[in-house]
């Protein structure tokens, strides 16, 4: 990295030697640089605002764990059948696609390298993180749920597919900075290659890999548009992902934020307030996680 | 080693069984052949998904575009109960609401990245990554609850005012004109604006600290303001780069589906007044797809092609214009 | 594998002239030897024969015309100026070379006879035999013990005190063991640069290989621990086969054997260096009395 550079050091009769138009310029660029932090920390602020106290107003124990009322108009709790749903949809998907990215990036880095399959996967994978998620759900949609009907699994399958890609690159980017040396010295013990893989390049960057993943999960969590059409909707828990149709937080918000009574006003808010204490739980733990494995690695 | 309990063997045999040992068996070599196979076959899968995805888009909305044919995406003619599928106005909705939200999210993110990389104190560095870091972490459904509920009512206000102030002025009217409603395209745009700017600002973040410690030093050397340093060395340097974060930024804004879903307005026209109400191929799709049947739901998923179709054109240009400043980098 | 008595028998050596040495390794120095590399076939048994070896990277040949025996429980050490192929001939050795890219092998290497680089061998057999250290110490970021316990669990130990005892004797061999036995689980990469290089060779010999690659296993130590590497070289060589890439001649000169000089050759277009032996002998002929102009220049510190 370089030092950042220090204006304050540049002799004060040079500076006042500028024309006041340079220096109103810079003025105004210094000005914009300032402004535009302020002004991404408005939306922050307000949006986590409202949801702590709109939200609060409902949360408790009553609410994660009470069922959700048959008559969407009721008053008062619960998100129980939401908070288990998300929890399970998303371990589901965590499942399928952490182990299927994590290999896939071996694919990448310890394997394909710079051949020209892999340069087409790579792309392809990069491709693959900005297709939409609603679209991910149409293709669950008609690839599953047209033969197998909406259950918890279908929509695992949709946050799987959007995860896939995110491991994907993350780990890869954490299995190149594994130096070489390290896979040389393996080999040069008799390792084959998959055991150098397993027990000298994974552990080594296991830190990176694990925060990488944990915010793919987090962005899981999060996701609406996947679900809308694959898990369908319940009022009572369904801790059976493969049969029968299921709920999830993101899903309940929007549904509820839609309809202008106070009920479901506050039970959207309230499922807000679980929603991202659930993913900024996931992200500041990813964040710790990879600070502790730079510190290892200095 | 076995080498010297051969020691009695006559040299040839001592070599033969010297190749026998290091021959190994077939068998030490399957783990190796299996986990490649195994990693090979996760990589493909990328290319499976998306093959998948384009291919039974494809079979699912055939009904639809045979009926329609070109006007699905030429006509803005949508009724789903006389089986009319003119797409245009969702098209547009999607093209508009992400132009105003690159409007606003482009200088907001490359102002953080410039002042992250050429004027904050170093211990400022960590607290506004994280910053970004949480306002990417949102799920896009909690901003859009917190658009419907407290930013549209709020805003409203605001539309009209500017909308009775300006809206008879020629040019301006055009955009501000009335009618001016909490749920539009402008709202949309907003949201979608926070919700690109944390990709926008990391991504120009990086792209701008690739620009060489000699290039900032050779334009301050020259007596060039921290403005002129970062127009003459940082900005020149770099634009490939962020050209391909606003793009991404762009890609994104487009495929974003809950959050539109919930302000946009839900009425699809094809106006340039920002004030509007709107409708976009993703919040068309999301609010109607539950109830949609026949032909009406091969055309939804016609859109969800179609959106596809130009998020993949979009990203691809954009890992191109990357990818190519990347390899401008390496060679200089 | 080789017992204790031939240890002692070999350390006992160390003190004798010479010319007194048991028959283990050929005569060294003696006068008027006529010192060609043929002359090198004596009775310590051969481990590698490497004849007319040529090693490519892609269409560029980076050595050419390389032939050598190296007998064993001796230092061979391959001395020579910059890109004269020394390491690339270390490596065809246990066939690390197969790990790059474009990389291709002409000649024969025969180990104990059987061809290296037969059309069924096994790569990662070859190296369980063939061991390496290399040029900068590189510990796994794992804990001192599970460094030295890596090979060892490779091959199927699974034993907690068989582990143990491994352990203990494989850095014990790399005289590590004093220094490191109260924080055997202590992460390898807070030990210095010589204890880590020392831990990248008990980490080499816990898996009993009877060859030790060294490429230039002191080029990143101060002169302290580069002394200790030197003198561990001398004890593991009565158990050990050891090839030493060395840039320091005074260092070949010190441990090995026998040395071997490579050099450069530029081709008449000026823009490829092929690496070619110059010269293989005892060490003490190379260094008093070589048979070839270049190798004097070189050892005489006029050239390189």
């Amino acid at each position: 990295m370089t030092a950042p550079l220090d204006l304050d050091e540049v002799p004060p009769s040079l500076v006042s030697s500028m024309s006041a138009r340079r220096k109103f310029k810079n003025g105004l660029a210094t000005t914009w640089l300032v402004v535009s932090v302020i002004v991404a920390l408005v939306p922050l602020g307000l949006v986590m605002f409202y949801v702590i106290q709109r939200g609060s107003a409902v949360f408790g124990i009553d609410f994660l764990t009470a069922d959700i009322p048959v008559s969407r108009r009721a008053l008062g709790p619960g998100m129980g059948p939401a908070v288990l749903g998300t929890l399970l949809i998303t371990g589901a998907a965590t499942l399928m696609a952490v182990p299927l990215g994590i290999l896939g990036a071996i694919y990448l880095n310890e394997y394909g390298g710079k051949g020209r399959f892999a340069s087409l996967v790579r792309f392809m994978s990069q491709v693959m993180t900005g297709v939409p998620s609603i679209v991910m759900g149409l293709f669950i949609y008609t690839v599953w749920v047209l033969t197998f009907g909406q259950s918890g699994f279908a929509g695992a399958l949709a946050l799987a597919c959007l995860m896939l890609p995110i491991v994907i690159r993350s780990t890869e980017e954490m299995l190149r900075l594994v130096p070489d040396d390290l896979r040389q010295a393996s080999f040069a013990l008799g390792n084959r290659k998959w055991r150098t893989i397993v027990t000298v390049v994974l552990p080594a960057s296991i830190g990176g890999i694990t925060s990488g993943c944990m915010l793919a999960v987090a962005r899981a969590a999060g996701e609406t548009a996947p679900l809308l059409f694959t898990i369908g909707v319940v009022n009572s828990a369904n801790p059976n992902l493969f049969d029968g149709p299921n709920t999830a937080l993101s899903a309940q918000i929007f549904r509820n934020a839609q309809i202008p009574f106070t009920g479901p006003q506050d039970r959207a808010w309230g499922a807000a307030l679980t929603l991202i204490l659930l993913v900024l739980i996931l992200t500041v733990a990813a964040r710790w996680v990879s600070s502790r494995f730079a510190m290892k690695q200095a | 080693m076995s080498i010297d309990t051969s020691t009695e063997l006559g040299s040839d045999e001592r070599a033969a069984s010297m190749q026998a040992e290091i021959e190994g068996t077939r068998r030490a070599g399957r783990g190796d052949r299996f986990f490649k196979g195994l990693a090979l076959a996760s990589g493909c899968l990328v290319l499976a998904i998306l093959a998948l995805i384009a291919g039974s888009a494809l079979y699912e909305s055939w009904p639809a575009f045979q009926q329609q044919g070109i006007s699905f995406i030429t006509s803005s003619d949508w009724n789903p109960n006389q089986n009319q599928f003119g797409a245009l106005a969702f098209i547009w909705g999607t093209v508009l609401s992400s132009l105003i939200a690159l409007v606003m999210a482009v200088p907001v993110s490359i102002g953080i990245a410039l002042f992250t990389t050429e004027l904050s104190p170093r211990r400022l560095k960590t607290p506004i990554g994280f910053v970004i870091d949480l306002l990417a972490a949102i799920p896009s459904v909690v901003y859009g609850l917190w658009g419907i509920a407290v930013l549209a009512p709020n805003m409203e206000p605001i539309y009209q005012g500017i909308s009775e102030s300006v809206g008879s002025v020629p040019g301006l009217g055009w955009l501000f004109g009335p009618p001016a409603h909490g749920t539009s395209f402008m709202t949309a745009g907003m949201i979608l604006a926070f919700m690109i700017t944390p990709i926008i600002t990391s991504l120009s973040r990086e792209v701008i600290q690739t620009v060489p410690r000699q290039q900032r030093e050779a334009a301050l050397a020259l007596g060039a303001t921290r403005w002129e340093m970062i127009r003459g060395s940082i900005i020149p340097w770099s634009r490939g780069g962020i050209t391909g974060a606003v793009m991404l930024g762009l890609g994104r804004a487009m495929g974003e589906t809950i959050a539109a879903a919930l302000v946009i307005g839900s009425s699809a026209q094809i106006t340039t007044r920002i004030f509007a109400n709107g409708d976009s191929m993703a919040a068309q799709i999301a609010n109607q797809f539950a109830e949609a049947s026949g032909v009406f739901r091969s055309a939804l998923i016609g859109l969800g092609l179609v959106l596809f179709g130009v998020t993949i054109l979009v990203n691809v240009s954009a890992q191109r214009i990357i990818h190519r400043f990347d390899r401008k980098m390496v060679r200089s | 594998m080789i017992g204790i008595p031939e240890k002692a028998v070999k350390s006992m050596s160390d003190a004798l002239p010479a010319d007194a040495l048991p028959s283990v390794t050929i005569p060294i120095g003696s006068a008027g030897d006529s010192g060609d590399a043929g002359a090198v076939a004596a009775p310590a048994r051969v481990v590698f024969d490497i004849d007319d070896l040529a090693v490519y990277y892609g269409a560029f040949r980076a050595v050419r015309d390389v032939s050598i025996e190296i007998s064993q429980h001796e230092i061979t050490a391959f001395i020579g100026p910059s890109g004269c192929g020394k390491t690339t001939v270390l490596r065809c050795l246990n066939r690390m070379n197969d790990l790059i890219e474009g990389c291709r092998v002409e000649g024969q290497i025969n180990y104990h006879g059987a061809d290296l680089y037969g059309p069924k061998v096994d790569a990662v057999e070859v190296r369980k035999r063939i061991g390496m250290v290399f040029q900068k110490p590189n510990p796994f970021p794992k804990s001192i013990y599970d460094n030295v316990a890596f090979g060892p669990k490779l091959s199927g130990v699974r034993n907690r005190s068989e582990l143990d005892d491994l352990v203990e004797r494989a850095l014990t061999q790399a005289a590590l063991w004093d220094e490191v036995k109260d924080r055997l689980k202590a992460s390898a990469m807070g030990m210095s640069g010589g204890q880590q290089q020392r831990l990248c060779i008990a980490r080499t010999i816990a898996v009993n290989p009877e060859v030790v690659l060294m490429d230039e296993p002191c080029s990143a130590l101060d002169p302290i621990a580069t002394a200790r590497i030197e003198d561990l070289m001398q004890e593991l060589k009565a158990e050990y086969t050891i090839v030493i890439v060395t840039h320091n001649m005074q260092q070949a000169a010190r441990v090995s054997d026998r040395t071997a000089f490579f050099t450069a050759e530029v081709n008449p277009a000026g823009d490829q260096r092929t690496g070619v032996l110059v010269e293989y002998d005892n060490t003490q002929k190379i260094f008093s009395n070589p048979g070839d102009e270049r190798t004097e220049n070189y050892v005489t510190g006029r050239f390189g």
